[in-house]
């Protein structure tokens, strides 16, 4: 959502518990376990979240989009039946109840860096342009930088490709540049003055600067 | 039924099914959540900011390779994810956000609090940063630099902020004390040392 408007000032609450209400702790727990041991990954949690209609998003709150998320990657890794959930809210037998797992699907999570041979296609100080698509799924270029010019200043590790992970379709590591966009660049004459954002973008999202796309 | 009654009776049925498949253990949540409640949080990486403002060899230990620089303080942390940590000065303010969800150095520094997570900061702080930053009590010099890090991959980011004057003469468990978690996010200076012979 960068660069949104009409959200208002940022809500800070004076004295914050670490939770707002025991059931919280409990989705977190949860995620964490079925994540972490490898049932589902936290690329595929990720685009659940995204997926929810925009309403939904906006009015459930942190946990309650982690919630519905969590029954979303337990139903597509075949872990829950939908409406398994219902009929046992409603202390009904269940019309169908998911088979036992056998084994998680993907291995338990062991970090996002994988180191590659190929050597980075670009370099500190290298111009980049942020390429200028909208893919239908998971990606972690976020729109308000998209087709918007910037530096590198630091080549980050090969690391998980989020955009095949979360959707099973393999790691694909690559390279991560730390890429610096000025303000005028993102926001035009709008843009305050003396500020800079840096991104973390995967090799697949950039272009050279005059170069091919 | 409100929304968080309905979520709380959700979560609830939830859990005992996954417990029932063997998908998670309550145990295990007990455990994570204790986690956060007593061993992980900010008064980790406050430990780290005060012996980098003591200590110019761990200073340059701690932005060269966090993890190994946290390692030697002996905290409980969990090295999930690269760290990167940048260094405020007189002439350059950063500050942390996650535009596309809420990432947040967690393994370091504990669940980040709500307002990190809310649409409002999301959307704002990579477009006006210095209004936001001055609606929370911020107010920066217009020859500051703002270098707003927006965590879209998996590095995380801590900010190590400048050590207040004054503090020449104090301990490392003193200056831990002044150095807040929104001073690690990079929406506030750290804490002023308490003054000398004021009313306390």
């Amino acid at each position: 959502m960068g660069g949104m408007h009409g959200f208002g000032r940022v809500p800070v609450e004076a004295n914050e518990p670490l939770f707002h209400a025991p059931w919280e702790s409990r989705v977190l727990g949860m995620v964490f376990q079925v994540v972490g041991t490898g049932w589902s990954n936290i690329d595929a949690f990720r685009h659940a979240i995204e997926r929810l209609e925009p309403a939904t998003y906006l009015g459930v709150g942190y946990y309650g989009r982690w919630l519905r998320a969590l029954e979303t990657i337990l139903v597509e890794a075949g872990l829950l039946e939908p409406g398994e959930l219902e009929a046992c809210l409603a202390a009904a037998p269940a019309r169908a109840r998911a088979a036992p797992p056998t084994a998680p699907r993907h291995g338990a999570f062991t970090g996002v860096l994988r180191p590659i041979e190929a050597p980075p296609r670009f370099t500190v100080g290298d111009r980049v342009l942020a390429r200028n698509i909208h893919p239908p799924g998971h990606t972690r270029l976020p729109r308000y930088v998209r087709g918007k010019r910037g530096v590198v200043h630091r080549v980050h590790p090969a690391c998980v490709f989020p955009d095949t992970h979360a959707h099973g379709l393999g790691e694909h590591p690559q390279y991560v540049y730390g890429v610096r966009f000025s303000a005028l660049e993102l926001w035009g004459p709008d843009a305050e003055s003396g500020s800079a954002v840096h991104l973390d973008l995967f090799e697949a999202y950039l272009t050279p600067v005059g170069g091919e796309p | 039924m409100t929304e968080r009654d309905a979520n709380a009776l959700r979560a609830e049925a939830l859990e005992s099914l996954l417990v029932e498949k063997g998908l998670v253990r309550s145990e295990v949540v007990d455990a994570i959540i204790r986690r956060f409640e007593q061993d992980i949080g900010p008064m980790n990486g406050a430990k780290a900011v005060a012996r980098a403002w003591s200590d110019p060899g761990y200073r340059a230990r701690l932005l060269a390779d966090p993890w190994a620089a946290i390692a030697e303080l002996g905290v409980t942390a969990i090295p999930d994810a690269p760290l990167v940590v940048v260094e405020n000065g007189p002439a350059v303010h950063n500050v942390v956000v996650c535009t596309l969800c809420s990432c947040y150095p967690s393994g370091l520094l504990g669940l980040p609090p709500s307002w990190y997570k809310s649409p409002a900061y999301r959307a704002r702080m990579v477009r006006e940063p210095r209004a936001v930053l001055a609606e929370m009590g911020l107010v920066l010099p217009a020859d500051v630099e703002v270098r707003v890090w927006d965590s879209s991959a998996e590095m995380r980011y801590m900010v190590l902020p400048e050590r207040p004057a004054g503090t020449d003469a104090m301990s490392q468990d003193d200056l831990a004390a002044l150095v807040t978690r929104d001073a690690m996010i990079g929406v506030a200076r750290a804490g002023r040392p308490p003054e000398v012979g004021g009313d306390s």
